[in-house]
């Protein structure tokens, strides 16, 4: 029996090591190790051994089953990789070819730069307000030492509604708004963004429509040089640690001293070149102490109180910063032009 | 204002600086050069040539032939000039000269005659046509008889000067003058500058028993002051008065009125001289106008005058528009002899309003409104009875005749060192203002640090402390003020709750595919009244138009952003862009009444508007057209974004399709609109089939409440069930939901239409529309017992009121 149970042991592991398929593998399972296999026959055979014998023969048969169980699991797994190579090899696909696009928009230039102008400011502590843009002539101008008859109302052509309606012509009647609110009391520190209107034709460089931000703080004790202090900070987040400021004199009726900030030419270092009309500075905004008459008409007690005001134009910087030459671009919204800056 | 350097330089010592190197500081301390013209192309080679003869070239009509001195030669030159004449001095560019536009003067034969050389006009020597004499305009220029020939002349035409262009800011009219730059040149460099004051021999007759003044209104006409000029010869102005008007861009005329716009130019002052024969009376009256007169000013036009405008008369009739403009009649002319000549101070207001109402703005209206030195009204005057006297041989009365009542207060202002380093946060000393001031020349007492400053009249521009702060700044340089950071206010800067829902709900559009753009808040007539959204329509009273628009494209506030927006996909249409998907977020104006004349509501909105592929990636076969779902899809998605639920229902807003146009409800309140635009809208403006929505934005982010409290994720199993139910194909897939949700609370979790079939296994009018419900409880795991009782109620429910059946 010994023998025949090696024999057997032979005669499988030879068939397994043949199979080629794993159907062919399969029938030598069912074959050797099936309940009517041979291996199973000379088990039940073992009734007519001597009873010492049984133990031996009977071991000796789990081992051969085992042994054969594990040459087909080991060929099995062996043919079952081939075939998935098999497999793979014609799952090619072209990696190139596109993929299915997914569709996202993203925001308008002037949102990237308002909110990136609105977070920096944030950082240093100032609030963000909002007003109408269809204002009144006392919030536009009165309030902000421009009384009617003022020769620099000339500066902004306006759209008026009736004599004392308009659209706003920039964003500091936030500004009076605001402190007005505050009932000449507790200091203000904000900025304001928004739509602004002016009664220009359109063209490269006017639109009738463009956006502001204005910034102020009122508090007592504020300077002039904290003033210079706040922009150079801006100045530097907004277009680099290396570029310089300066201020010069200019005129703002509602600021006193009034100054213009310039940054230092990106393109040739302040050398003079074209874009900086040779003189290597950049105009970026106006800024000044807030007048006197402008804190007492909102009144606070300008002998006590200070500030400072400073106003720019997210197109101009947008402009600068991107090289774009023509301010309609913002407003005739091209679809080639928005995409352009949606990483912006 | 354009400043030549050549005349400054006689006023004050600009040496050792460049052109450029000026321009710089002079900007640095206040006045802003704009622009730089420097003589680029000189003419080379040009002197001054005495034509010895001049006649007729034998072959050639219009050609003279000349023999001109040259002081060095005699050439012969051919000229086409037709006022050349013997015995003229002109400029001659001499063989090898060179001429702007690197014009080569060559010896060459014309029509078989020498000419070796050009005789030029101002044109060829690079002069502004404008700026060229009206008796040179179509010839050569001819030099005064006393110039010395063989004279350099682009010197002699002061043609090497540099002008430089100042962006004068209003504040500051104390410079629209050379006296004005002069004082500001001299503060900027710390030079020194004064000016003297003219003189001139006077008759004996006194000038105010040959004239009187009289004036009506104080408050109009503060001051009027005449000079009496007699036995004035008019004639040309010599040449470097000329140059220096054209250097400023004003064209010579005559020598009287030559001198009136130098003055004019030197102090900042305007002048009008009269013809005294034709003002035609020995009394000067200034009044306001009366309704309906008539005046025939300078230019050749009548204007009507109305009672704000103030007018200079001869006691009858208006010979003047105070500030603005002379009259016709008695306009200086060749043969004139007398003058009176005026020097007045009028309100800056008056003159302004007729500037305006005329549409006449002058050097001169334009000096009136922006203010004038008080002190130096009859001076100008005096400088021009100078001039005349010198350069017209005229006889000047003695004194002026006027009468005046100008304030001519001193402003003295008080400035502590202290308070000045506390404004500006610099450490200035005593000394260091005591340098500005006299830079600046203002005079002052000076105590312990405190400055009592007397602020010069030519300086009406400052009046209170800031007003010297800023003098004080800009002449100490604002780069030597430090940089600091303001003290900390104990503010913690930060976006509202509104700021940063909006700034969500942009990123959620963004995300859903659409991209911002930024429309105009003005529009036509017509857009302007286009797809209100219907809980603005209730309330509004029409489109708010400008008094005045540029264009009538936009004239009008907006009502609703999707006209403007359409727009935008009209004009990427028409540039082969198919796929567009916009939104943009913006304010539309609510006027509260008929009359416009209270501020309007300002409403925030969000809309937007797809058309063309939604999806689409065609190697793959897969493409979906924009409708009315992918817009749907994106509000519904906006309303969970907000912890907000919205419903839908069918409706009507004006410019919409109106089969596929549903009302946005929230809370019970109409939030909106969304849908088709209407065919026949698309077609007349060029669009294809595109789908919008409209939301208001100020309703939604009112009612929008955080969720705070966490939400626990169910941890027992659901049960879904689908039903097909058979309706009227009227009856809308949300009623039914409606309806199913009510009826089936609290275990119905959640309803999802799957499929909706209309056709062939139904009966005509029919519909079938397959809801899957979900069923779960919180608590515990769901029996089928409860299930089915549900589920029950549910189908009676949906029986009884829409008549549906279960599709078998
Ligand atoms: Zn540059």
């Amino acid at each position: 029996m010994k023998e025949r149970l090696q024999e057997l042991e032979q005669e499988a592991l030879l068939k397994v090591e043949q199979a080629e398929t794993i159907e062919e593998l399969k029938s030598v399972r069912v074959e050797y190790l099936g309940k009517k296999g041979p291996i199973t026959e000379v088990l039940r055979g073992m009734g007519k051994l001597p009873k010492e014998e049984r133990p031996v023969i009977g071991q000796l048969a789990n081992e051969v089953r085992e042994r054969i169980a594990d040459a087909i699991e080991e060929k099995q797994s062996r043919l079952e990789d081939e075939a998935l190579e098999e497999q793979l090899k014609n799952e090619d696909i072209d990696v190139t070819l596109p993929g299915r696009p997914v569709q996202v928009g993203g925001p308008h230039l002037l949102t990237s730069i308002i909110e990136e102008i609105e977070d920096l400011f944030i950082g240093m502590g100032f609030e963000i307000k909002e007003g109408p843009e269809v204002e009144t002539d006392y919030y536009n101008f009165e309030a902000l030492n421009l009384p009617k008859g003022h020769p620099a109302r000339d500066m902004q052509d306006t759209f008026y509604i009736t004599e004392e309606l308009l659209m706003r012509t920039h964003t500091s009647p936030v500004q009076a708004r605001t402190m007005n609110a505050k009932n000449g009391k507790e200091p203000v520190k904000m900025i304001c963004p928004g739509k602004v209107y002016r009664r220009d034709n359109d063209d490269a460089t006017h639109s009738h429509q463009f956006t502001q931000i204005e910034g102020l703080l009122v508090d007592e004790n504020v300077r002039m040089s904290d003033l210079k202090g706040v922009l150079q900070e801006f100045a530097a987040k907004m277009f680099g640690r290396e570029r310089r400021i300066r201020l010069r004199p200019s005129f703002f009726p509602f600021t006193e001293p009034s100054v213009e900030m310039d940054i230092s030419c990106k393109v040739c270092g302040g050398e003079g070149c074209s874009v900086c009309k040779g003189t290597g500075w950049i105009e970026i905004l106006g800024a000044g102490m807030v007048h006197p008459n402008v804190l007492e008409m909102a009144g606070y007690d300008s002998e006590k109180y200070s500030g400072f005001a400073f106003g720019m134009g997210p197109e101009r910087i947008a402009m600068l910063k991107h090289g774009i030459d023509d301010i309609r671009h913002f407003y005739t919204n091209d679809v080639r032009f928005l995409k352009q800056y949606h990483n912006a | 204002m354009l400043i030549s350097l050549n005349w400054l330089k006689e006023l004050v010592d600009i040496s050792g600086y460049t052109t450029e190197e000026l321009s710089e500081i002079i900007t640095k301390t206040g006045i802003e050069v704009d622009g730089i013209s420097e003589p680029e192309e000189l003419p080379q080679g040009v002197v001054v040539g005495n034509i010895i003869s001049c006649e007729q070239h034998p072959d050639a009509d219009k050609l003279s032939l000349c023999q001109v001195d040259t002081g060095e030669e005699t050439l012969q030159i051919a000229c086409g000039a037709p006022n050349v004449k013997a015995g003229q001095k002109v400029a001659v560019a001499k063989p090898g000269a060179v001429l702007p536009g690197n014009f080569k003067i060559k010896k060459t034969k014309l029509r078989g005659e020498e000419s070796n050389g050009m005789i030029c006009s101002l044109q060829e020597l690079g002069v502004n046509e404008e700026d060229v004499p009206e008796a040179f305009k179509d010839g050569i220029f001819v030099f005064p008889e006393d110039t010395e020939t063989g004279e350099d002349a682009v010197k002699l035409l002061n043609l090497d000067d540099s002008v430089l262009e100042l962006d004068v800011t209003p504040n500051r009219a104390d410079v629209l003058s050379m006296v004005g730059m002069a004082y500001e040149t001299a503060a900027a460099l710390d030079r020194n500058y004064t000016l003297e004051r003219p003189s001139y021999e006077e008759a004996k007759d006194k000038a105010d028993s040959d004239v009187a003044v009289k004036i009506v209104d104080k408050e109009a006409n503060p001051y009027y002051g005449a000079f009496v000029v007699q036995d004035v010869e008019v004639k040309e102005s010599p040449l470097w008065l000329k140059n220096r008007l054209m250097a400023a861009g004003t064209r010579p005329v005559n020598n009287v009125v030559d001198i009136t716009n130098y003055v004019l130019l030197e102090y900042g002052q305007p002048l009008h001289a009269f013809d005294r024969d034709r003002f035609n009376s020995d009394m000067i009256v200034t009044r306001y106008a009366e309704e309906g007169e008539i005046l025939e000013t300078l230019d050749g036009k009548m204007r009507t005058l109305s009672p704000h405008h103030l007018v200079i008369t001869n006691g009858e009739k208006a010979h003047a528009l105070a500030g603005v403009m002379g009259g016709k009649e008695s306009e200086v002319h060749e043969g004139t002899t007398d003058l009176l000549l005026e020097a007045a101070y009028f309100d800056p207001q008056v003159v302004r309003q007729s500037a305006n109402d005329h549409e006449l703005r002058s050097e001169s209206s334009v000096r009136f409104e922006k203010g004038l030195d008080v002190n130096r009204v009859a001076q100008a005057g005096e400088r021009a009875c100078e001039l005349l006297q010198k350069y017209a041989g005229a006889t000047i009365l003695k004194g002026i005749a006027e009468e005046d009542h100008l304030s001519r207060k001193e402003t003295v202002i008080r400035m502590e060192t202290s308070r000045l380093n506390d404004r500006l946060g610099t450490k200035m000393e005593v000394q260091d203002v005591k340098n500005v001031l006299r830079r600046l020349q203002f005079e002052y007492e000076e105590k312990k640090g405190v400055f009592d400053v007397q602020i010069p009249s030519r300086r009406f521009d400052i009046s209170i402390f800031e007003d010297m702060l800023e003098e004080t700044a800009r002449i100490y340089g604002y780069d030597h003020i430090p940089y600091t950071l303001p003290e900390d206010s104990g503010q913690a800067g930060g976006l509202t709750e509104e700021q940063r829902l909006k700034r969500n709900v942009k990123t959620f559009l963004e995300g859903a595919g659409l991209s911002e753009t930024i429309t105009y808040s003005l529009t036509d007539e017509k857009s302007a009244e286009e797809m209100i959204s219907p809980e603005l329509k209730d309330e509004q009273h029409g489109a708010i138009r400008l008094a005045m628009p540029m264009s009538e494209d936009h004239s009008h506030l907006r009502l609703s952003i999707l006209p403007e927006l359409l727009r935008t996909h009209s004009y990427n249409t028409a540039r082969q862009q198919q796929n567009l998907a916009y939104y943009e977020l913006g304010k539309v104006f609510i006027s509260r009444e008929d009359e416009h004349v209270q501020q309007p509501k300002e409403v925030l909105r969000a809309a937007g508007a797809v058309s063309g592929e939604w999806v689409a990636n065609p190697w793959q076969q897969e493409k979906k057209e924009a409708d009315f779902f992918v817009v749907k899809g994106i509000v519904e998605e906006m309303a969970g974004r907000l912890g907000l639920s919205f419903t839908y229902v069918k409706g009507e807003v004006q410019g919409m399709h109106p089969g596929r146009t549903a009302l946005v409800i929230c809370n019970g309140k109409t939030i909106g609109f969304m849908g088709q635009v209407h065919p026949r809208y698309q077609k007349t403006h060029d669009l294809k089939e595109t789908y919008v929505f409209d939301l208001n934005m100020d309703l939604l982010l009112n009612l929008y409440e955080r969720e705070e409290t966490f939400v626990k994720i169910p941890k027992f199993p659901s049960v879904s069930r689908d039903i097909a139910l058979v309706v009227d194909e009227k009856t809308s897939a949300g009623e039914i939901e409606e309806t199913i949700l009510t009826t089936g609370a609290p275990l119905i979790k959640q309803v999802r239409v799957f499929d909706v079939y209309q056709g062939e296994h139904l009966d005509p009018g029919e519909k079938s529309i397959a809801f899957r419900l979900l069923y779960q409880n919180p608590e515990r795991t769901l029996k089928d017992k409860e299930v089915e009782e549900a589920h029950g109620a549910i189908l009676e429910a949906v029986a009884e009121k829409h008549d549906a059946r279960l599709r078998q």
